[in-house]
């Protein structure tokens, strides 16, 4: 399969009055189409800034990154990013909410608002269209930001710690609730997390960056037997442990 | 705290109004009465007060040349209503005040929203914003009145310099105060800085720009005020100085009441704005 995301030989370096820090070295790895590749390592090792660049908000210093073969010039409508806080705007209805993608492309078709009730009907929130956003759970929102996301028919979703502002218990189901949306939808998706558990219960594949400057260590692939995989199911499997040990160890952590 | 959750609880509180305990119902009896107690007291002290001022006067313990009198001022009002000129100076400064706080609000949201877009202007800028801040704008009166004239225009001018600063201030602030992360949702979608600043920095601002609202209404009156002791043939502020140049100072009094009713309600006019604007969002 063709990739979808192919980042290669990527560097950034971010210039300040104290010096130069080199935030990543050197990063290679590619993502195919229907993927869900998670990116774990150490703290301030570059994990957002290597997604920021991917979706064209900032640049690399050197290197490239290709979009399905087309070198990334800007912001595309081929990606969606989710970002740590849901960010619903609280003076927006749900609705509105959902529309805000649309809006800021200049792109409300009827075709699009047909779209964008139909994924608050197909994911339970058709009856919360008209209300504001504190009426809503924690969960609920973190919801409505990927109908937000999905409404704009993005091929690639970038997810940036997406599930990290949530507590434990919440998080968990969320996890199985993003994940089987994102599989329904048949989108790529590349998640930024600390979380070792949560990357090996979502991922196809795990991409290990060492600690600053961010360079990729190791990529783990994520073999299961499991037909049905969901990330809570994932978390039982004997395999589970074996990925964690591995993925602890990768990450190399003294405190 | 959203007005949306206080209004829910309010209504689980109705739901329950139909069976609630003895304990509940002494909860609220004991609200309402301190309640009522809070407002019987207020008018109490007006009362009081009103009645002092009157029987100390009748009885020359103060002398009411100097201090005025509840009645000379009813009949003041009276007179000058009589002559049709309460309305008419009521009518000169309110306008002139509105006109003031308005303008200062549009022109300071526009300068603030200029300095925001961009940050080279604002780097430049800031010294001189500095100085314009500390500086009392009041000393600016005779300049205005030189370059404009004495009259309407150089009252709006004077409002105008001693709000504008501090809306410019207070606006751009809540501009930078902005969750970053909700301007760089907007930019994932390719969206352009008009777009941020139409989509989530003035929504997002909506409660500071309503604060600093609440501050020009105070300000401009101090403005209008201090244009009409200055220069001016009309108005509540002329009618202060008039009447304590000739020592009128019933005039005075019923100027300053006047003027505090004014205020007032200007105010809660504000406050009235806040309720529908900001009412469920936020």
């Amino acid at each position: 399969m063709k990739p979808v995301v192919e980042v290669q030989n990527v560097g950034m370096k971010y210039q300040s009055l104290n010096g130069e820090i080199t935030a990543l070295e050197n990063i290679n790895f590619s993502v195919r189409d229907g993927e869900f590749v998670s990116i774990v390592g150490p703290s301030g090792c570059g994990k957002s800034t290597l997604l920021s660049i991917i979706s064209g908000l900032i640049f690399s210093t050197s290197g490239t990154v290709l979009l399905s073969g087309e070198k990334v010039t800007g912001t595309s409508p081929k990606i969606g990013y989710m970002l740590q806080k849901d960010h619903l705007f609280d003076w927006r209805t749900i609705y509105q909410n959902v529309m805000l993608g649309l809006e800021i492309r200049k792109s409300v078709t009827k075709a699009a608002k047909d779209r964008a009730a139909a994924l608050l009907k197909t994911y339970g929130l058709y009856e919360f269209k008209d209300k504001y956003p504190n009426q809503l759970s924690g969960g609920m929102r973190q919801r409505v930001a990927l109908i937000r996301t999905l409404v704009t028919d993005p091929q690639i979703l970038l997810l940036d710690e997406a599930f990290s502002a949530l507590d434990y218990q919440t998080r968990l189901v969320v996890n199985d609730d993003i994940y089987s949306i994102i599989k329904k939808e048949n989108k790529t998706a590349l998640l930024v997390t600390h979380d070792i558990s949560e990357s090996i219960s979502m991922s196809d594949r795990v991409v290990l960056l060492s600690k600053r400057p961010g360079t990729v260590k190791e990529i783990y692939e994520i073999n299961l037997n499991n037909d049905k995989r969901t990330p809570l199911s994932t978390r039982e499997t004997p395999e589970f442990r074996y990925y964690f040990q591995e993925i602890w160890k990768g990450l190399d952590v003294h405190v | 705290m959203s007005m949306s959750n206080l209004q829910e609880k309010r209504n689980i509180h109705m739901d329950q109004s139909l069976d609630i305990s003895q304990e509940h119902k002494d909860y609220l009896h004991k609200v309402r009465m301190e309640k009522i107690s809070v407002r019987l007291i207020q008018l109490l002290i007006f009362g009081i007060a009103l009645l002092l001022w009157e029987l100390c006067a009748n009885a020359k313990i103060v002398d009411p040349f100097i201090t005025s009198q509840p009645s000379r001022v009813f009949a003041t009002m009276v007179n000058l209503y009589q002559d049709g000129m309460l309305f008419h100076h009521i009518g000169i400064t309110c306008l002139e005040a509105f006109v003031g706080f308005v303008l200062g609000t549009l022109v300071g949201t526009l300068i603030a929203i200029m300095l925001w877009w961009s940050e080279f202007l604002c780097k430049v800028l800031e010294p001189y914003l500095v100085v314009l801040n500390s500086l009392p704008k009041i000393a600016l009166g005779p300049i205005f009145i030189v370059w404009i004239g004495a009259g309407p225009a150089a009252i709006i001018v004077m409002t105008l310099a001693i709000s504008l600063i501090v809306t410019v201030l207070e606006v751009l602030n809540g501009f930078l105060t902005t969750d970053q992360e909700k301007i760089k949702l907007v930019q994932t979608f390719g969206g352009t800085k008009f777009q941020v600043l139409t989509k989530v920095l003035l929504p997002a601002s909506y409660p500071t720009i309503i604060n600093a609202l609440k501050i020009n209404v105070g300000l401009s009156w101090v403005g209008v005020i201090v244009g009409e002791f200055l220069v001016s043939k009309a108005g509540l502020g002329y009618l202060i100085v008039y009447g304590g140049q000739v020592f009128k100072l019933d005039l005075v009094m019923t100027s300053v009441i006047i003027l505090g009713v004014a205020a007032t309600v200007m105010y809660q006019g504000v406050v009235y704005l806040e309720k529908v604007l900001v009412k469920n969002k936020f």
